[in-house]
């Protein structure tokens, strides 16, 4: 008789739900019951309880993972770490190329962040020296000329007296301000420095930190606050306490205190000495009545309950009654002034907050760069490792346990890098503290810094070791040391894809870094209209300088210093006068355009240069020329002159004629439109002196001549003065240090792709040493195995390219929009990036490849 | 350690488990409790009752060897702690105690 069987798909059932270690004893239960249950119920009701059982075992409780045989041990007992790290460091050493690579990678990729995370810290801690940063603001002019709405801080005196009696409870206090350069003298010594006029609360708002006096003595209008600096080196070490000071050579003051040198991340930084505003040598202070001179600041220190943005909405409409142009003033809080300083029709429109993000970004993307080296390494180098893994495994290492050993490594590289990163940041920080004009300290002492800095390692050791750690560990063991270890197809592809990246932002950054030269050369190159060569500006800041004009050229002329000399409202290389009222024939009366003016004497033209392209210059030989204009090109095209010579324009209660037109001069930002600008003389409305060096003699001898004739009509006053060829390469200072910091991140973003560039390489060459060997030995040359190493990495270089190049001209496109005066992206710029990452990638994989390709092949077939 | 709170069927199997001291494993407690008390019990059931127990240190278990019933396939091995023997006790002495305690004139 044959012996009757339980259903097989029920079997089949349990052995589908049922966990390994059970199945067995199951089995062997069911069996035996459905023996018994045969002889004893027959066999269709036997087969019935056997399905039955079968599913009555696959129930939850029953499905539990096998329980472990030892207890699990602790992942951090101090033995295993201390293993963990050992094997850490042997590996270290045993790879000593990779682990170069790695550090150095990782080192530099940490030294940027850091370098950027201080930098952000600085621009973030602007002013925060001030504890009232918060309540303190400017008082903002909101206001349109043809047709841009501008905001600024320049104010008009009266407003001061009109806040202060109409919103007496609002602020807490306020003071008008007014920036200038001053000389101080104490007897023989005389300094000139950048100081501030300012109302007797001023002191108090800043909270500035008195190391002698106090700030309550800066109450009576002939006294005088003057910063550290400026007390030591005009006292020495005498106590400066109750000592006059004689400025600008005129008026006496009485020094009531000392304060600390305000720190470099303020926005009063360059302020050494603060002047009382109710003193007659305060020229805006007579001011006081004139509703339509706008030139100083209004600081406000808010009453302790009043919001801000509310009270700012409250005195919108203070002026109208007095002045028509301005259309609402307004508060600019002292915490948004340094990073958000951009306005744009009377809204904020960012600022330096741009510049925060973008390089928060980039120092992002830097260190990302780094990670992806580390992880490339490691995964590549997964095959050489999997047999350790195997083996861990089969003696009984958990999961657990291995992503530990993996991530101990990885953090132990990230501490090593740690300590070269320091390094490499102490030495590059004065160079970079010049590329950004800063004065960033690390600091050593701050707890904070350090709590930031060892998390950001560990957190950059754990995702730098975490795919490796997790990819590695999870390897099967039996598989792994059968050694039927095959990377599949695609096993190398988020290798592939992290070279991309890489290569993508170091593509994206040397675009960024041509454009942004290109920008500035292109608008270096333009014309501006005069030859600043040789013309020099001295500030006219004592009564001495303002008479004897024609004496003081006179004798400048005779000792042969200079070619020519002038004076003016304005230095060459800015317009510091721009004013409105003008009228004419045929001038649409519904507008009032805004005008550049630019007050000259006699001999203006001869001394910058200009080039006359209507018309005739001013002339002493017509006495009328007193109350005549020159126009500038844009100037004529703003009043619409078809043919300006001759025309007269009327301007406070005077008619004046036009004699001649210039060429366009770029005396403002050299990548805006030219400024409408007219010249006047007026010899009373001066306060530069230009003088044209003689061209025979160098600077030097010509300054070394100049500087005696300057003593005598201008005894009381250092001789102070600025080279107009240095100012005017001011105006690109923000651009250049664009484009310096762009070209530091993209050559450390490159030197970071190409080293894993170059350890991929070594890996690929020598995991293909046997079928180079072979390609040897029938007949392929050193240029085949060159190429045949080369095209992998050449074609990810191209990829990243083709993505680069859109991501780059979207960018640079909208950054290049900000200037009126702009160059166009030219498309060799993007093939020149391409063709430069290209080749240096073939510089960098030839090494490995041509190493590799020179092998004799007897002894790479011989390995093992 | 678990509560030995015990329920019904624990108590069954608890008690299988001894009267079958030595040779209890899934069928065979199945078996035994299917004579002892006349119905038909799943064996999931038991198998849970049996880890349940285990979980709680009222029985051990070992696996037997082969042999070459059930197709050479090993047993698992139960056999009743001392925790499980007091168990049991605790629960016996519970009811005695209780039926100590039914005055006589209950049942009239």
């Amino acid at each position: 008789m044959m012996k009757p069987n339980p259903p097989r798909w029920a079997m089949r059932f349990l052995h589908l739900f049922c966990p390994a270690y059970l199945v067995e004893e199951m089995e062997g239960d069911l069996e035996e019951l459905f023996e018994q249950r045969v002889s004893r119920i027959g066999i269709r009701k036997a087969r019935l309880r056997y399905v039955r059982d079968v599913l009555s075992l696959v129930r939850p409780s029953l499905r539990k993972q096998k329980p472990l045989e030892h207890p699990s041990p602790f992942l951090f007992r101090p033995a295993m770490l201390f293993n963990y790290f050992k094997i850490a460091f042997r590996t270290l050493l045993k790879n000593k190329v990779y682990s170069v690579i790695n550090i150095a990678g990782l080192a530099t990729g940490m030294a940027v962040a850091m370098l950027i995370g201080l930098w952000i810290w600085d621009e973030v801690s602007f002013d925060t020296y001030h504890p009232n940063r918060e309540r303190l603001a400017y008082v903002m002019a909101t206001q349109t000329y043809n047709g841009e709405t501008g905001t600024y801080n320049s104010i008009v005196v009266p407003l001061e007296k009109e806040l202060r009696t109409l919103y007496r409870a609002d602020f807490k206090r306020l003071s008008m301000l007014w920036t200038s350069t001053n000389i101080l003298a104490v007897g023989e010594k005389k300094i000139a420095q950048p100081g501030i006029w300012a109302q007797p609360d001023f002191p108090e708002m800043l909270t500035l930190k008195m190391l002698k006096g106090s700030r309550e003595a800066f109450k009576d209008p002939s006294s005088v606050l003057l910063s550290e600096s400026v007390a030591t080196s005009l006292f020495g070490d005498a106590d400066p306490i109750n000592q006059v000071v004689k400025v600008d050579n005129k008026t006496n003051m009485k020094i009531v205190g000392v304060y600390q040198d305000l720190p470099p991340n303020t926005t009063f930084r360059d302020v050494r000495f603060v002047l009382p505003w109710h003193n007659t040598a305060n020229w805006w202070n007579t001011q006081d009545k004139d509703w339509r001179n706008h030139g100083c600041n209004l600081l406000v220190q808010v009453s302790d309950r009043v919001d801000m943005s509310q009270l700012s909405a409250k005195i919108k409409d203070i002026v109208l009654p007095h002045i028509k142009e301005i259309e609402y003033t307004s508060l600019n809080p002292m915490a948004r002034w340094h990073l958000y300083s951009n306005f744009r029709t009377g809204q904020v429109d960012g600022g330096r907050i741009q510049f925060v993000w973008l390089f928060g970004i980039i120092g992002v993307f830097v260190l990302l760069l780094a990670c992806i080296n580390f992880m490339n390494l490691s995964t590549a180098r997964s095959e050489k490792r999997a047999k350790e893994v195997g083996i861990r495994k089969a003696v009984g290492s958990m999961h657990s346990q291995l992503i530990g050993q993996f991530l101990s490594e990885s953090i132990v590289v990230a501490f090593v890098s740690l300590a070269f990163t320091l390094l490499l940041v102490l030495a590059s920080l004065s160079f970079f503290n010049r590329l950004a004009d800063k004065a960033i300290d690390i600091p050593w002492t701050h707890p904070v810094f350090w709590l930031l800095t060892i998390s950001f390692t560990l957190f950059t050791g754990f995702i730098s070791g975490s795919y490796p750690a997790f990819y590695l560990s999870s390897f099967k063991p039996i598989k792994v040391l059968k050694g039927v270890m095959r990377a599949g197809r695609f096993a190398s592809l988020p290798r592939k894809v992290m070279v991309v990246i890489q290569f993508t932002v170091s593509i994206t950054l040397i675009i960024g870094t041509i454009i942004v030269y290109r920008q500035i050369q292109y608008a270096k190159n333009r014309p501006v209209g005069y030859s600043r060569e040789g013309l020099i500006t001295i500030a006219m800041n004592t009564p001495e300088l303002n008479s004897h004009y024609n004496e003081l050229r006179a004798a400048l002329i005779e000792s042969g210093a200079a070619a020519e000399m002038t004076e003016s409202n304005s230095p060459p290389t800015q317009i510091w006068s721009n004013n409105s009222g003008f009228s004419w024939k045929g001038k649409d009366p519904t507008t009032d355009p805004l005008f550049g003016t630019i007050a000259v004497t006699h001999d203006f033209g001869k001394t910058v240069g200009w080039k006359i392209v209507a018309g005739r210059d001013f002339s002493r030989d017509f006495a009328t020329d007193s109350s005549a204009f020159i126009l500038n090109e844009a100037a004529v095209k703003l009043a619409g002159f078809a043919d300006p010579v001759g025309k007269v324009m009327r301007w406070n209660g005077r008619d004046h004629v036009v004699t001649g037109v210039v060429k366009d001069m770029v005396m403002d930002s050299p990548f805006q439109p030219t400024v409408p600008t007219i010249f006047l003389v007026d010899y009373g409305w001066l306060n530069m002196i230009i003088v044209r060096t003689n061209p025979a003699l160098s600077v030097r001898d010509a300054l070394d001549k100049m500087e005696p004739v300057f003593k005598k009509f201008n005894p009381g006053s250092p001789f102070e003065y600025k080279f107009s060829d240095d100012e005017y390469a001011r105006k690109f200072s923000d651009e250049e240090r664009i484009g310096n910091l762009a070209t530091f991140f993209a050559v450390f973003a490159i030197f970071i792709s190409c080293l894993g560039l170059f350890g991929l390489a070594s890996f690929v060459a020598e995991q293909r040493t046997k079928e180079i060997g072979v390609r040897k030995v029938l007949g392929a040359s050193v240029f085949n195995v060159w190429g045949l190493l080369s095209r992998d990495f050449v074609v990810l270089v191209i990829i990243s390219c083709l993505i680069a190049v859109p991501f780059a001209w979207y960018f640079m496109n909208s950054w290049l929009k900000q200037y009126d005066y702009r160059s166009d992206i030219a498309w060799w710029i993007f093939a020149a990036s391409g063709l430069g990452a290209l080749l240096i990638t073939l510089l960098t994989v030839s090494y490995q490849a041509i190493r590799a390709a020179l092998v004799n092949p007897v002894k790479s077939l011989r390995t093992e | 350690m678990k509560g030995t709170y015990l329920g019904e069927f624990e108590e069954v199997v608890l008690l299988s488990v001894a009267i079958r001291s030595g040779d209890a494993y899934g069928a065979a407690v199945t078996t035994e409790i299917e004579q002892q008390m006349g119905r038909s019990v799943n064996l999931g059931a038991v198998h849970s009752a049996l880890h349940r127990l285990e979980e709680k240190g009222l029985l051990t278990s070992k696996v037997g060897g082969v042999t070459q019933e059930r197709g050479g396939r090993r047993k698992r091995l139960y056999s009743v702690t001392l925790a499980g023997r007091r168990a049991l006790e605790e629960i016996r002495q519970l009811r005695n105690q209780m039926w100590d305690s039914i005055p006589n004139t209950a049942w009239s």
